[in-house]
């Protein structure tokens, strides 16, 4: 079983998240992280996928993304030269004396202290999942409280996938 | 603006879209939600609106006329029950590949989320049994969201889609324009296949001794059957059918094995067995067909075209994808073939699994059998009736012993297997054939689930042959519960519930018959199609046990086949 981060954009349609979300869940496919957000075009958003499967199951699900309506592209980024990062908020106990190495950990995956109380720290670490991965495996040792991920947002290295924008394609010529 | 002719309501743009799409029926159950569409109906003359008794029939009766017709089929319901009603019809089309479009009302847009009077989210419930649906959110949206619909549902590998129209909507007024030309940017069927691997196939096909033409509902849909005939005669190939291929290839010639799969002829399934090359056109390797997969055709090279890319390798593993329209391929092929492939001795091999196994059924205890019922109906029509059918063991026995000359012939509910789609499916197809008898061969279980239609059929003087195969059973949930569920015949005995059919159909105005005698079949089926302008039923009460063969069980291979116990020796 194969970890593959697929890009897909879709038509920033009503339903077009549960259209993707409904063929997972009734193709019986596997979600591990989505994400879902606008892109440099009004109408179009992005969602990245991570899913795992077998070869056949994942040329399945590229194939029946493709079949949806509403996807304009889809990319299947695993072995393709490409840039993945998550966000990550972890809210973390500060037990006596420990605030300095907190920092430490903080400064050494170049994070952001963002919420502060008497007893716990919140860190905003951004990066490749592995690395958050390593920052939450390091930070456990304090305690951790709450932990969010963002999921992986992801794109492809180099040249860019053309989209035409919804009113370059209609030509409504009267009746 | 309100002076510009073109500035109408939500119901006018709708007829005026339908206009456009060239509908001539609509199959359709007023209710509140759609009062306004109805309203304007009601002054509309170019297309005919049936009323049917439930909105499952509509929904049977616009694939039955889409499946007769090559068109779309157009089903109108109001909101909440009136739409959820829709909901099997909707998935069968869906399994099956049959263009509908799917009208359903909607309580107004503020109402939407509120559990309003006869609400439901009736684009969330069909959203992975639809090729798409749409809420129509503005009147403006209305007349492009209804050609996109129409596109969508007959292009490509077709489906349903449907179209929530919410009260309000109907009702607001803007300036109709409908567009010319449709473009949906996440969808771009592919028609024309690879011309490098056409001409692979071509060499393939060529240098192969066994080879064998494996066809389903892909070739009917996309009018392919003459070049299908074309190819299969000039290059003498077998051709054997899926359920739904039936037609596609005329069932006389002697180049057809017959259907395929679990309840296919012996002498198809020992060629998928044995063949070298398997050129699969039009169909998607179901479990029906391929039972175990691990032991499915395992001996041939696997040539698969198919319009839609998830078919391919979906089941089984194919060693040469066309994805594109079987027409565009087949052509292509038929052109790229420079040597036909020499078959004579195959043909005579498969002669051979003909003659060792053929389909037989015991005729010599004065017993009534479905087998001898539908073989009569396949004399008396030649195999040139548009023949309709129901789910269950009367459905495999017709695709066994009626055979098809015609595609657009064989009207069945096959992916779903939806007991209850016969009646209404005919009355569609007898909208969309007026120059063929139209047959519908139901069994006494799945007659009862959409008995209503009788109505309509009437109604409308439908010129449809009902005929009932009564074995007093579920006969293949029976079949099933003898062979695999140790004789546990729980629930499938109808015997003692099961209606007066003929009382029933005399209350609904139908001219009807019984009979268990086989020397009463010739008379009683002459009596039937002589009759051009209203509908006619016909129950043959036959033996309760009998059950269908050959049969592949579920999950299990080839050799795990069993056929008819007449003489115990025809055992493989």
């Amino acid at each position: 079983m194969k970890k593959h981060t697929i890009s897909i954009l879709v038509e920033n349609h009503f339903g077009a998240f549960d259209r993707v979300a409904t063929m997972f869940s009734g193709k019986g496919f596997n979600i591990r992280s989505i994400s879902i957000g606008e892109t440099e075009i009004e109408e179009i958003s992005r969602m990245t996928i991570v899913t795992e499967g077998d070869d056949k199951i994942v040329d399945q699900i590229v194939k029946q993304l493709n079949r949806l309506i509403d996807t304009i592209k889809v990319v299947d980024l695993t072995g393709t030269p490409h840039i993945e990062r998550e966000l990550a908020l972890i809210k973390v106990n500060v037990p006596k004396g420990s605030m300095e190495e907190i920092k430490n950990i903080n400064d050494i995956f170049r994070g952001n202290i963002v919420d502060i109380t008497g007893r716990s720290m919140t860190l905003e670490i951004t990066g490749p999942p592995d690395k958050i991965d390593a920052a939450i495996n390091l930070l456990s040792a304090f305690g951790i409280k709450e932990i969010a991920r963002s999921g992986i947002v992801a794109l492809k290295r180099g040249e860019q996938i053309k989209i035409k924008k919804e009113k370059d394609l209609t030509t409504e010529k009267g009746k | 603006m309100k002076n510009n002719p073109n500035y109408m309501s939500g119901a006018e743009i709708f007829f005026e879209c339908l206009k456009r799409e060239n509908v001539e029926y609509i199959f359709g159950y007023p209710g509140g939600a759609v009062l306004k569409l109805y309203e304007h109906l009601y002054d509309v003359d170019f297309l005919k609106h049936i009323l049917v008794r439930h909105e499952q029939g509509a929904v049977h009766a616009a694939e039955g006329y889409a499946k007769a017709s090559g068109k779309v089929g157009v089903v109108l319901v109001t909101s909440g029950p009136g739409a959820t009603n829709t909901v099997t019809g909707i998935a069968d089309a869906y399994m099956d590949s049959v263009p509908i479009v799917v009208f359903t009302g909607q309580v107004s847009s503020h109402l939407i989320g509120n559990d309003a009077f006869q609400e439901a989210d009736i684009v969330g419930i069909t959203r992975p049994i639809t090729k798409h649906n749409f809420l129509v959110r503005d009147v403006k949206e209305l007349a492009s969201t209804i050609k996109k619909a129409f596109y969508i549902a007959s292009s490509g590998r077709p489906g349903p889609v449907v179209v929530d129209l919410p009260k309000d909507v109907i009702a607001s007024k803007c300036v109709f324009q409908y567009p010319e030309d449709v473009e949906v940017r996440g969808y771009k069927p592919t028609y024309k296949g690879n011309s490098n691997q056409i001409k692979k196939a071509a060499e393939v096909i060529s240098k192969a001794k066994r080879p064998l033409l494996y066809v389903g509902g892909g070739v009917i849909m996309s009018g392919s059957s003459e070049e299908l005939k074309i190819f299969a005669r000039e290059n003498k190939l077998p051709v054997t059918m899926t359920l739904q291929g039936l037609g596609a290839f005329p069932g006389t010639d002697p180049l057809s094995l017959g259907m395929l799969g679990m309840h296919g002829t012996y002498w198809a399934n020992r060629a998928v067995d044995n063949c070298d090359v398997l050129v699969s056109l039009g169909a998607r390797f179901d479990d029906r067909v391929t039972g175990k997969v691990e032991t499915f055709c395992t001996k041939a090279f696997k040539i698969h075209v198919d319009i839609d890319p998830t078919a391919i390798d979906k089941n089984v593993i194919v060693d040469l994808p066309i994805v594109g329209d079987v027409k565009h391929v087949l052509a292509e092929l038929a052109a790229e073939m420079n040597t036909p492939p020499d078959t004579t001795e195959w043909l005579a091999q498969i002669e051979e699994w003909k003659n060792e196994c053929p389909l037989v059924y015991e005729d010599n205890d004065g017993r009534l059998r479905s087998e001898f019922v539908i073989e009569k109906i396949f004399e008396k029509t030649n195999g040139d009736a548009v023949v309709v059918t129901d789910v269950g063991q009367h459905q495999m026995w017709t695709a066994q012993y009626y055979r098809y000359n015609h595609p657009r012939s064989n009207i069945t509910s096959g992916g779903l297997g939806t007991m209850g789609f016969g009646l209404p499916a005919s009355i569609g197809a007898a909208f969309a054939v007026k120059d063929r008898p139209v047959v519908c061969i139901s069994g006494d279980g799945g007659f009862q689930m959409n008995i209503q239609e009788l109505v309509t059929a009437v109604y409308n003087k439908l010129p449809i042959k009902i005929f009932i195969l009564n074995n007093s059973f579920l006969g293949m949930v029976r079949q099933w519960q003898e062979l695999f569920h140790q004789e546990k015949y729980s629930f499938t005995d109808l015997s003692v519930s099961n209606p007066d059919f003929v009382k029933v159909a005399e209350a609904f105005g139908i001219e009807s018959y019984s009979t268990s005698h086989p020397k009463e079949v010739d008379n009683l089926l002459d009596k039937a199609f002589a009759v051009n302008d209203r509908p006619f039923l016909v129950e043959f009460k036959v033996v309760k046990e009998d059950m269908v063969f050959p049969m592949i069980p579920s999950g299990a291979s080839i050799s795990d086949m069993m056929v008819k116990r007449l003489n115990p020796k025809r055992m493989i």
